[in-house]
């Protein structure tokens, strides 16, 4: 196997535009990664090779030529497939929308495009986004590299897995109560979910549009840095895209200086139902955070406990409508239309037929919880905690720089463990989800293995609205610390995957 | 606030346009009905004085520029249509036989 698949995104980049290695060679380099092992993974729902190639091929003429590339030019990329690619399949992990080719790219699409990063295909999700395990994908599920009986977190498990499984050195997830951060936590990898509205949703397909965010996964702190500057930016095909400059994460990422910043931890965010490997490990951050020259305090966010319940609310009442386009009229698929039934049967046989057991869950919970005399005992009051919510980070943020916490209860659990007991699978999220209600900006970075099970922990570093820079500053900090204790990165402590 | 039942689900079902199998009503209810109980606890906490807030940043009228531009082709709107007949969308039957 080629080691060009080990190099960090950065590195790669540079043989590329230096002309030491062509960017074709990158891309044939990693398709051969992906047909050796993930027949094992399964972290690739459908693999573009005709695709990737031609870009890298583009990529190539244009060092030929000698023209100024950008940051990631020629750097392989799975993209998570909830987000549209024109001429491309995208299903989201549904059954109802397999075979459909979108006819237009997501903005985030056109900006890897322009800057050359090459596409190597779309990665394996929980179906619409909904899960913490990429176990609800209608296509099986993604494992996990460490361990192969595990999940790989989700609903963005395909992309944490393909970057931890040296399929891709960069990746798109989304991230809508945690699919970014909670996967990159127990893959060992590193993944960012910008600020609200700093990435645009333009051809993401929405799950709960408020608090729905794209954003940059990757090995290292500075790739994700150069990812999310990448996509980053406003769009005016996004209504909710913020029209402000940018904040400069890659000099962030490079900085890494915590001296004199004001670091909190999160009271609810640990402790009880925290796995004991996951505290330790989160402890041992924070002592090395305050070795850093940082204040370390601790800060109480007193409604976080209902954050859970009140999103489990939010999320299925806006999910229920975004997801009422997928009734095979216009695109997807349709079932039962054999020229005798009426359009609401079609659509009631296309949606039972398409959709699983997750999304039809929780589009009933949703339906339930947006109905006349519920609504204000529970999609009412849960918005009502959701400003509690922002309040609690508001004052936070009036006396500490970044929150820090774990980013998931525990390591990766067993394939098959949670499946059929959504409650239990829901609590991966606990510390997660307050971000995503608040809309601010939160990063997982890998900070050891849990000593029990040897599996990966990460630590959750959480800045105010458009502060994103704070995180890669943070975990530049903690990284470099990290992984000269550990002589390298942990990804190199993975198990080698057979066929590789 | 009230459990969920089998009949209430095979409602909620319809006005979602899934056509959930009878003998699946019961599994589904169970498991809304634990998931109903647990978000209940949104109402532990005091929100008299509190507003309701559906977006995380305080937007009001954002519109674009009302100017042409480039949209795509009747074609590529129908490329991934299930059923297509004269450049439309061909739709199940939308009235009740006379």
């Amino acid at each position: 196997m080629s080691d060009l698949i080990r190099k960090d995104a950065s590195e790669l980049a540079g043989l590329v535009s230096s002309g030491e290695v062509s960017a074709v060679e990158v891309a044939q380099a990693h398709l051969d990664r992906i047909a050796a092992v993930d027949g094992a993974v399964h972290a690739f729902l459908h693999v573009d090779t005709k695709g990737a190639l031609a870009s890298a091929a583009a990529v190539d003429a244009k060092v030929k030529a000698g023209e100024k590339l950008s940051v990631l030019a020629g750097v392989p990329l799975g993209l998570k497939d909830i987000l549209a690619t024109n001429g491309l399949p995208t299903t989201c992990g549904s059954k109802v929308l397999a075979g459909w080719i979108p006819p237009y790219d997501a903005t985030v699409v056109t900006k890897l495009r322009e800057a050359g990063i090459v596409i190597l295909g779309k990665t394996n999700m929980d179906e619409f986004a909904m899960g913490s395990s990429t176990e609800h994908s209608a296509f099986g599920p993604t494992h996990n590299p460490w361990d192969l009986e595990r999940i790989p977190g989700g609903s963005g498990g395909g992309s944490s897995a393909c970057v931890s499984a040296f399929e891709a050195p960069l990746a798109i997830g989304t991230d809508t109560g945690g699919s970014i951060r909670q996967p990159a936590a127990v893959t060992g990898s590193v993944g960012v979910k910008p600020t609200y509205g700093g990435v645009s949703r333009y051809g993401l397909v929405a799950l709960a549009s408020s608090l729905d965010q794209a954003g940059p996964c990757a090995r290292n702190v500075l790739d994700t840095a150069l990812l999310h500057s990448v996509i980053a930016g406003y769009d005016p095909m996004d209504s909710t895209s913020i029209n402000s400059p940018v904040p400069d994460v890659i000099s962030a990422a490079k900085r890494g200086d915590i001296k004199g910043m004001k670091v909190g931890v999160v009271k609810e965010l640990g402790g009880e139902g925290y796995q004991v490997g996951v505290r330790s490990r989160f402890e041992e951050s924070v002592a090395l955070i305050e070795s850093l020259g940082a204040e370390v305090v601790e800060v109480s966010c007193p409604s976080f406990p209902a954050a859970l319940a009140a999103y489990y609310l939010i999320l299925p009442s806006e999910a229920s409508s975004n997801l009422a386009k997928f009734d095979g009229i216009r695109f997807g698929n349709r079932v039962g239309d054999d020229g005798t039934k009426s359009v609401e049967q079609v659509m009631s046989e296309t949606r039972a037929a398409g959709f699983g057991p997750e999304v039809i869950r929780r589009i009933i919970l949703g339906t339930y919880a947006l109905s006349a005399g519920y609504y204000d005992a529970y999609y009412g009051q849960a918005q009502k905690v959701r400003t509690l919510i922002k309040q609690d980070f508001d004052a936070a943020f009036a006396k500490v720089d970044v929150l820090i916490s774990p980013t998931a209860p525990t390591t990766a659990f067993k394939i098959g463990e949670k499946l059929d007991d959504p409650l239990a699978m829901y609590l991966n999220d606990v510390a997660t989800i307050p971000v995503n209600m608040a809309g601010l900006p939160g990063m997982s970075l890998p900070i050891g293995l849990a000593p029990e099970d040897n599996l990966p922990v990460g630590l959750q570093i959480i800045a105010p609205a458009m502060a994103d820079d704070r995180l890669y500053n943070v975990g530049a900090a903690i990284e470099r610390e990290l992984l000269a204790k550990w002589g390298g990165p942990i990804l190199g402590l993975a198990p080698e995957l057979a066929g590789a | 606030m009230s459990g969920i039942s089998q009949e209430d689900v095979a409602h909620l079902a319809n006005l979602a346009r899934i056509n959930i199998p009878a003998n699946e009503l019961g599994h589904y209810a169970k498991q809304l009905d634990a998931i109903l109980n647990a978000v209940a606890e949104v109402s532990s906490l005091d929100t008299s004085n509190v507003a309701a807030m559906s977006h995380p940043i305080p937007m009001t009228n954002v519109f674009r520029e009302d100017i042409p531009g480039v949209s795509l082709t009747a074609e590529q709107a129908l490329s991934g249509a299930p059923a297509v007949e004269d450049e439309r969308f061909r739709v199940p039957r939308i009235l009740d036989e006379e």
